[in-house]
Formats: C-alpha cells, structure tokens, sequence
C-alpha cells in the first residue's frame, strides 16, 4: 500500500520534519493541561503517546488539529507555523487528518455518506468519485457490506474503523489517533504505518505501541516525561514515573 | 425461618391472593376484554349524564342541531352567513403561508442567539428582547396591534394589505419566538464532539451547520416543532377578530344570525380534522425516522 496522496494544492515535501511542537501550553480554566510540550515528528514516523488518563494525550492531538486554542508555544507542520492568527485551520485539516476516541460518526448519515461528505463539500470532489474512493477504501479494511448501514448498527470496533476510513478520505499526510482498541483496526493502523503514514496514535495498548511505533513519548502532567524508542522505554526506563506507571501496567496484565 | 428475619413470608409464599399474575397470564385477550368493558362503561356514562341533564334537549338542539349544521357548513350569504366549511379554506391558507415564514424566521433568530462572534453582539442582544417581547405578548394583542396599527399608519403597499396578511404577520411574529426556542433546544442537543468531528475533517464552519448539526437539531425537535403547529392551526382562528372571515368568524357570524351555536360545533369538527391528521403524521415522521436508524435500512 502507498500513502494516501495529497489533495490538490500545494504539496507538503513527504520527507524531512513533518511535525514541529514546542513550548505548546494549553489550560482549561485554571487548569493546566499541557505544559511544555516539545516534540518533533519526523516524516513516515510513527509515534505513540503513553500515559494514564488525564495526562493530556487527547488535548496535544486536538490541539495538533486546530480543534483546541493554544495558550503559548507554536506547532510547524513541515517547517510552516499553523498556530499564527492567520493561518486558515481548514486548509491545515486538510493535511492532518484525526480519529477521535469516541469515533463521532455522523448518527443521521449513511456510513457511505459519513465517508464521502468532507471529500465532496470541503475537497471539491464530485460525489460519484468520491464514492468511489470511499467503496475502494471500505473495501481494503472489509466494511464494503456495511456502506449502506448507519452507525447505530456497527459494533465498536466497525465504528473506529468507519473513522478511520472518513478521515483517510480526506487523504492526509499525517494521522492523528486517540486511543485504538479493537485488534482489526490494529491491523489497519499497521497497514497504515508500513505504508509510510505519519502517525500520531495515543494508546493504552503497550503492546502494539511496542510493536509498531519508532518511539513512544510517555506523558505525564501535562510534560512528556519521556521520549525513546520502544526497545529502550519499555525494557530500561530512565525516570522513575515511567517505571511507576509502566509497573502498574504489566501489574494490570497489559504488557 | 431459618435466618430469623422479620418473621415475613419465605419466597414461595408470595402468591397469597389466588389471583395468579397481574396482567400478563390470561395473555393480551383478558386485558383486551378488560378494557373494552371499561371504555364503554365510561362512554355510557358520559353519554348518560349529557341526555339526562336537566337541560339536555336545549343544549342538543343549540349546539348539535343537524340541520343547522348542515346550514353552517354549506354557507348562504344571501341571508348574511357564510360557510364555514369555505371559510376554513383561509385558515389552511394563513396557516400554510405562516408556517413557512416561521420556520426560517425561527431558524435565523436562533442562529443568531447562538452566534459567538463579537460582531453578532448587538442582534443576540436583539433577537432575545425580541423573543421575551413576543412570547410575553398575548398573540390577540399582537393581531390587533398589527391587524389596525399598520393600516392606520396609511403606509403605501404596507398599510394596504388584505386583513389575512395582517394576520398572517402577526402570526409569524409571535410563533418565531416559540419556535426559535425550539429550535435553539435542538441545536444545543446536538454535541460539540460532533461539530468537532466535522471540522476537523475540513469542513467550514457553514457546511458543518448546514449538513451536520441542523439535520440532527431538527430531528431532535420535530415532535415539539409539529405540536407548536398543531397549535397555530388552531390560533388562524384568532385572526377572525380583524373581520377575516376565517371559519371560527364564520362560525360566529352564523350563530348571530340565526341564533344558533352549532355552527361553533361545525368549526371545532373542522378544526379537528385538520390537526389529528398532523399529530399523526408527527407520529409516523419519529416512528420512521427512529425505525430507519435501529435497522440500518437502505437510505
């Protein structure tokens, strides 16, 4: 399988640093969720976000999207600031796209319709096309028999990967994926990954993150406490909070 | 008793009145039978005490005269009424046109309550005085202002309107009040993770209105919406205080003509017929729409 490719515009170069934070803080009231993150994203690098709820995961991909204001600090996508005041969020989307953990299908739309209504209304596809593309895609993660159905009736896992195919369709270059479960869409997000997808993926599950990514930040307070590859983090953690909460995990059984 | 509890019954021993289960053995036939009995002791009782009434004759005679139905319903303006079964035909109408004009005015005022931005501050501020001002107005009053105010100011082309229009403008300014509550319920139901799935795929701020959250905000409120229209069916008939001969007018013209109230009771039978075909047609609009997402239909 090959990346997705871009939509029509300008094109990002697909190699050098894709994704640039630094210094991202972001609060919710009186409460500091992020603080200081620093973080550098390499093209085709596929990085995950450990941590136990509340440390932040979900907000620094959110932020990524555009989808939460920052208080302070600056994220570059290929070397080009997105958070200036200038910048039109909707065509930073266009590159990133984001599955969110609650999937957020669209309840009143077909899964067909869920898949081709950003192609068609924001890319400026014909329907027949877009269609087509997203029959292609439904096809190649074995929901095609599904496309006519509405959200309400797939399982869990069939809801994730319905999401996963909506945002593909936009064709991003770097994916953003907040907390993976279900084991097929695993293996979609390994096809994505062995196809050169950027990705972003937080998760609780340790074992794929060993498995697939080529470094795993663990997040703790609003701060990534640690940033290594998979080999090192997991089998000789430098700070004590990574072996704390990693302990518990393999306590839990899910190491 | 074993444990020494409070000396109640053990389990096993519940079923102490002989009378078996509530409801559910004899199946659906024993409840059936038990409630047709029931219906029509009570229908015999209502009907009983209307013809036993001490004034049952009187009152059958005033409002249920068949003949002075008839005479009613089919009009004659030659002995100075009219037919009321002709004149609903303009209630349909201002209905009709009101109906249209509320659901967009209803919709943009709520848009407008909903609005962030800080240009839009001084139509929000606008549009809430504008919607406690009406729903705080009685309707009549907003009829009567409008139905004698506006001609009186002798305007060219607005102070010359038919009175239906007058009407009708009243109508839509009061119920857009109602009905942009309404809908500003419905698009608070709908959840911002949903706008934000939206936006986030690319979608302008527009397309995500228009094509995910009002779709789902409507649906939310068509029961209230449909009982808000239910009911305007009903308030055409208060336009009939500007002279519209409308059917409740009709009705009243008739009454004082030939001293006769049945034509009242033609004007309710036609009423009715037109807002239970709507309350069922709200029914069927949920059931479909509920039934078309459980099973996953074709769209």
């Amino acid at each position: 399988m090959t990346a997705p490719e871009a939509g029509p515009g300008a094109r990002p170069p697909a190699e050098g640093e894709a994704i640039r934070i630094e210094g991202l803080r972001k609060s919710f009231g009186a409460h500091e969720v992020l603080r200081g993150i620093d973080l550098s994203v390499a093209t085709h690098e596929v990085i995950c976000l450990i941590g136990a709820s509340g440390s932040g995961k979900s907000t620094l991909l959110r932020c990524l999207n555009l989808l939460e204001p920052i208080d302070a600090g600056r994220i570059s996508l290929w070397g080009q600031e997105i958070t200036g005041a200038e910048v039109d969020p909707n065509l930073v989307r266009k590159y990133i796209g984001i599955v969110f953990q609650s999937f957020n299908l669209f309840p009143h739309m077909t899964v067909l319709r869920n898949i081709t209504l950003a192609p068609v209304k924001a890319r400026g596809v014909s329907r027949a096309q877009a269609e087509q593309e997203a029959r292609a895609l439904l096809d190649r993660f074995g929901l095609l028999d599904r496309q006519s159905d509405y959200p309400d009736r797939l399982s869990g896992g069939q809801q994730q990967r319905v999401a996963i195919v909506r945002a593909l369709a936009m064709r991003p270059q770097i994916m953003l994926l907040d907390e993976v479960t279900s084991a097929l869409v695993l293996d979609v997000i390994r096809e994505l990954a062995a196809g050169g997808m950027t990705m972003l993926i937080a998760t609780h599950e340790m074992g794929f993150a060993r498995d697939i990514a080529n470094r795993v930040c663990f997040l703790a307070e609003g701060a990534i406490i640690e940033d290594a590859p998979p080999s090192v983090l997991f089998t000789d953690p430098k700070d004590e909070r990574t072996r704390r909460f990693l302990r518990r995990i393999v306590d839990a059984g899910r190491l | 008793m074993i444990l020494g509890g409070g000396g109640g019954p053990i389990p096993g021993s519940f079923e102490t009145t002989g009378r078996g289960p509530r409801l559910l053995s004899g199946g659906g036939r024993r409840a059936a039978a038990i409630s047709t009995v029931s219906t029509v002791a009570v229908l015999a009782a209502l009907v009983a005490v209307f013809l036993l009434a001490p004034g049952s004759a009187q009152v059958r005679h005033t409002f249920f005269s068949p003949a002075n139905m008839w005479q009613a319903f089919i009009g004659n303006p030659k002995k100075g009424y009219y037919s009321v079964g002709e004149a609903l035909w303009l209630n349909i109408r201002m209905f009709i046109a009101a109906e249209i004009l509320i659901l967009i005015l209803a919709l943009v005022i709520a848009l407008v309550r909903l609005s962030t931005s800080p240009v839009m501050f001084p139509f929000r501020v606008l549009s809430m005085i504008y919607v406690d001002f009406f729903r705080g107005v009685p309707l009549l009053l907003v009829i009567l202002a409008i139905g004698f105010g506006v001609p009186a100011l002798r305007l060219p082309v607005v102070s010359a309107q038919a009175v239906a229009v007058y009407g009708v403008a009243a109508l839509v300014l009061s119920y857009s009040a109602y009905v942009s509550e309404v809908y500003r319920a419905g698009l608070n139901s709908v959840h911002q993770s949903q706008v934000a799935a939206a936006r986030s795929l690319g979608l302008s701020q527009a397309a995500t209105l228009r094509y995910v959250v009002l779709p789902q905000a409507v649906r939310n409120v068509v029961p209230p919406l449909l009982n808000d229209f239910i009911s305007l069916q009903k308030d055409t008939a208060l336009v009939g205080v500007l002279g519209a001969i409308e059917a409740n007018e009709a009705a009243q013209i008739y009454s004082s003509t030939v001293f006769n109230y049945s034509s009242y009771t033609v004007a309710a039978i036609l009423f009715l017929l037109l807002t239970i075909p709507l309350a069922r047609f709200t029914d069927r609009v949920i059931d479909r729409d509920r039934r078309r997402r459980l099973a996953g239909a074709q769209p």
